[in-house]
């Protein structure tokens, strides 16, 4: 994914002038491209991310259009208040753009994770939250997220995730993405975690012969609340959610609030995947965390076999 | 020292005066705190609005303007009288100050709600590195405007001013000028007592800063301060201007119970008397 956002950024610097990248240090080879194309316009603002935040939103205040980029935990609840005022409040044309989100950095431990970041960060207003499943989704977030006023913060995996979404994408704000038909079981989720979704999916088809839908709500703000509405109807026999990020204030909560404002009587469980509100201290790879976690396609397997 | 013109120091003169009154008569009609802190930063403001900045408030949104960023958010009180009388809103517009549904209260609101805010300020350490970023977009959109951002010597307790600080001569940032308003008060005490920021020259100069000490109430040494920080080559400029908390009114000056009280009737008329001179009246 990562290498998709350097690449769409290259792009950017050579269509846009008033696009300016700002990293807080990591990315340096990443951003080459970036570099020669737009030498001025790239910005390494130091270990330093509440500056970082509020120069951004200075430049957007001055006509540009700054994409700030480092790893998502130092970025959103380290400059929280940066977020709020200088470009939730100033209503800032800032994309702040968050790496190794979720367990991508498994390994590196609680400082690293980032399990709390749409929770925080979706209690301000005006701020679109993003997080897309694959490089084609990411791709087309950006290019939105650029031709749209307002502040934009796009939740972002590691590297080398598989692309999941077999259509291309034309509208990805306020839109959901299909990955996989069905009309049995509802999963919807946020992240390259979908890829444990879809083996569950494709592994229930070929030992019960059932379809399980599996759709990215990649746009988190604005939620694709006709996609939702939609779903009501259908007979699903149970809804699923599924993150890398805890219950408070992600996926699985905004779908349980929504269905409780709007739906007067649902016909369908609703099972909510998503990390334990605890620290996580024995590590190990990202496969490994989201096995231990019940959050791989195993542990899906295992709940939806009971719907089929 | 290039001093200014006699005129020009008498009209700053009056000007700073007319401010301070009605600076007074606000923070007692509406109950505004931080006088104090209003009060240290006149000169400085004055001097800034009426002088150097170059901004015309009937094209306040003008692309070109120079951009003054109030980091001290607590003394939008005073900006807001200064941007009247400079001509942005009028007179009048401030009476609502402090009223329930004003848009006139304790700090700046962000952009396109007050004439001539050009930021959201009033949590400590935000406006300078947005100062920075406004510097850096000149740079990239080869405009030749300046930036300017006021701050409080308290608000050096803030990493970010520091963040800011350790970035801004790297891109040799000579379009962005800070002024601090080193009053030596912070909220709960001396500034030197609850976290020192002293040796404060060395520290901006060993971070590479062109950086000027001066008295904040002298306006020929606001006036060439300025002048040598339009003379600085590749280098972001400081100017540590030092300044007396509640200057003007003999009662209030470097007592710190000023910046949360607000004057009672009897402080009040004391405050006019000394501030009586004003001939605007």
């Amino acid at each position: 994914m990562r290498n998709t956002f350097a690449r769409e950024m290259t792009i950017f610097a050579k269509e846009r002038s008033d696009v300016v990248l700002l990293s807080g240090d990591i990315g340096n080879r990443m951003f080459d491209d970036f570099k020669i194309i737009a030498p001025e316009r790239f910005v390494n603002c130091g270990i330093a991310e509440a500056s970082m935040m509020s120069i951004a939103s200075g430049m957007a205040l001055s006509g540009l259009r700054p994409v700030v980029y480092t790893i998502t935990p130092f970025l959103t609840s380290r400059c929280f208040e940066q977020i709020k005022i200088g470009i939730a409040y100033h209503n800032a044309n800032v994309i702040i753009v968050g790496t190794g989100s979720g367990l991508s950095y498994a390994e590196l431990g609680p400082t690293h994770h980032s399990l709390e970041d749409i929770g925080i960060l979706s209690t301000l207003p005006g701020l679109r939250i993003l997080a897309p499943c694959d490089s084609l989704e990411l791709s087309a977030q950006l290019k939105e997220s650029l031709s749209f006023d307002g502040p934009t913060y796009i939740r972002i995996g590691k590297k080398g995730e598989p692309n999941l979404i077999q259509n291309t994408i034309k509208t990805s704000i306020g839109k959901i993405n299909l990955i996989k038909d069905g009309c049995d079981i509802l999963i919807m989720g946020i992240g390259p975690i979908l890829g444990e979704a879809l083996e569950a999916s494709n592994n229930i088809k070929s030992v019960f012969d059932k379809n399980v839908k599996v759709v990215s709500l990649g746009s988190i703000e604005p939620l694709d609340e006709s996609f939702l509405s939609e779903m009501v109807e259908k007979n699903f026999k149970c809804w699923i959610t599924l993150e890398e990020h805890g219950f408070n204030g992600g996926v699985g909560s905004k779908i349980n609030n929504w269905l409780i404002q709007n739906v007067k009587k649902r016909n369908f469980d609703v099972i909510n995947l998503c990390t334990p509100n605890r620290f996580i201290n024995k590590l190990g790879k990202q496969n490994y965390l989201r096995k231990e976690l019940k959050l791989d396609s195993a542990a899906i397997f295992e709940i939806i076999r009971k719907y089929v | 020292m290039t001093r200014l013109e006699k005129n020009t120091f008498k009209k700053l003169t009056d000007i700073s005066l007319l401010i301070r009154k009605r600076t007074v008569i606000t923070s007692f009609e509406a109950k505004i705190p931080h006088l104090g802190s209003c009060l240290s930063c006149v000169d400085i403001l004055v001097y800034l609005y009426f002088l150097e900045l170059s901004i015309n408030p009937e094209k306040f949104e003008d692309i070109d303007r120079d951009r003054f960023l109030l980091s001290k958010g607590h003394a939008a009180p005073v900006l807001f009288q200064v941007l009247a009388e400079k001509g942005f809103f009028s007179l009048s517009e401030l009476k609502e100050f402090g009223e329930n549904g004003s848009f006139l209260h304790e700090h700046p609101p962000k952009p396109g709600i007050i004439k001539g805010i050009e930021a959201a300020t009033g949590s400590l350490g935000h406006g300078f590195p947005m100062g920075i970023g406004m510097a850096i977009s000149a740079k990239i959109q080869k405009k030749d405007f300046n930036i300017y951002a006021l701050l409080s010597d308290g608000e050096c307790n803030e990493g970010s001013i520091w963040e800011g600080a350790l970035l801004a001569p790297k891109l040799k940032l000579d379009n962005f000028i800070g002024i601090i308003d080193y009053n030596k008060w912070q909220a709960t005490g001396r500034t030197k007592d609850i976290m020192n920021i002293e040796p404060f020259v060395d520290k901006w100069q060993s971070f590479g800063w062109h950086c000027q000490e001066i008295n904040g109430h002298n306006f020929d040494e606001i006036h060439e301060a300025f002048l040598n920080a339009h003379k600085t080559v590749s280098k972001p400029s400081i100017i540590i201007a030092n300044t007396i908390k509640g200057k003007g009114v003999s009662f209030m000056e470097d007592d710190n119970n000023w910046h949360y009280r607000t004057p009672n009737n009897h402080e009040l008329e004391s405050a006019l008397a000394e501030l009586s001179t004003d001939r605007k009246k």
